[in-house]
């Protein structure tokens, strides 16, 4: 088998998997001495919660760069009320994913 | 490794199908966008994180050149850069074994990591460990799926897998919101990630939230 690395579509996914592990092993590279101040402490243990809830966000309500409602947001508020009502973890996925995907039937 | 908690294990397990799952529509994609069975199996495996996976193949696929694609993929890859910063420290790991977590540090494993670090950093380096080799497996071995051509499974939509994975990622900050801060931090997050999505490319809105981790974090200096 030949492979020609400067095709488009494998330079892709040579270039991408390239800087997506540099990326990966840069974050476990930064010296721990500089991660040790209680500033950056509190910072980095934040940091997760706002790209995870940004990511909830995004994933819900996006389509394409536009704003949408759809039967995720169904899917997800019912998730939400799973998750007050102090269902496990499957049940809360389970819930989401019937209700969206009855209401993307029903649609 | 010691015991393995089993509540870890569970929810490690439960975030690993659901996410991995998804690997049969980026196969599917990926096919479709033009690139073949092989270099698709070959993203999953290497590039391990869903959407710069499916950036790059939606950019190639709607006529783009390699290096648009590989630059937003890129962009996209930059918040496992923070999810490093913030593993390491819990997982304090070496050679080798520090190269495979690099690979598998992302938004899942990260995630199951800080909903079980309540319990102890004993369960959340499992937790860290079991996601993220479990999301590996599941996410390749559907990947492979979804490329030779399971395209009646083809569309999250269908089986609701577009809204059970935003739900597993709210399922596991749920609990990690403990306090009024933290709570107003995801509100924000949510909504400035949602208000830049019109006007910056993909990865962008997702990625600036971290500033308002910086200034909740600051801030939270200041009250103490």
């Amino acid at each position: 088998m030949e492979v020609n690395l400067i095709e488009p579509f494998w330079l892709a996914v040579i270039g991408t998997s390239l800087f997506a592990f540099l990326l990966k092993i840069l974050g476990h590279s930064v010296p721990k001495k500089f991660l040790s101040h209680p500033r950056i402490l509190k910072i980095n243990s934040l940091v997760p919660i706002a790209l995870l809830s940004a990511l909830v966000a995004v994933q819900s309500f996006t389509k394409d760069s536009r704003i949408i409602a759809d039967q995720r947001m169904a899917g997800v508020g019912v998730a939400v009320l799973a998750l007050i009502l102090r269902a496990p973890f499957p049940v809360v996925v389970i819930s989401a994913a019937a209700t969206s995907a009855a209401l993307f039937h029903i649609g | 490794m010691s015991r393995v908690n089993r509540a870890t294990a569970a929810q490690s397990l439960s975030v690993s199908l659901t996410v991995g799952a998804y690997g049969i529509a980026f196969g599917a994609a990926s096919v479709a966008a033009g690139f073949s069975v092989l270099q698709s199996c070959l993203l999953s495996l290497l590039t391990f994180t869903g959407a710069s996976q499916f950036a790059v193949v939606g950019v190639l696929g709607a006529g783009g050149s390699a290096l648009s694609g590989i630059a937003t993929a890129t962009l996209l890859g930059v918040r496992n850069t923070l999810y490093g910063l913030r593993m390491a420290p819990v997982l304090q790991v070496r050679g080798i074994k520090r190269l495979v977590a690099a690979q598998i540090t992302i938004d899942e494993s990260t995630g199951v990591a800080i909903s079980q670090e309540h319990l102890g950093v004993r369960e959340a380096r499992q937790g860290f460990w079991l996601t993220g080799i479990g999301v590996y497996i599941f996410w390749n071995l559907f990947t492979l799926a979804g490329a030779l051509g399971a395209q009646a499974m083809g569309n999250p939509a269908a089986w609701g897998l577009d809204a059970a994975v935003p739900a597993a990622f709210l399922g596991l900050l749920w609990p990690r919101l403990t306090n009024k801060s933290e709570r107003l931090l995801a509100v924000a997050a949510c909504a400035l990630a949602l208000a830049m999505t019109p006007y910056f490319v993909p990865g962008v809105p997702i990625i600036s939230t971290a500033l308002l981790a910086v200034f909740f974090g600051l801030r939270a200096k200041i009250w103490k």
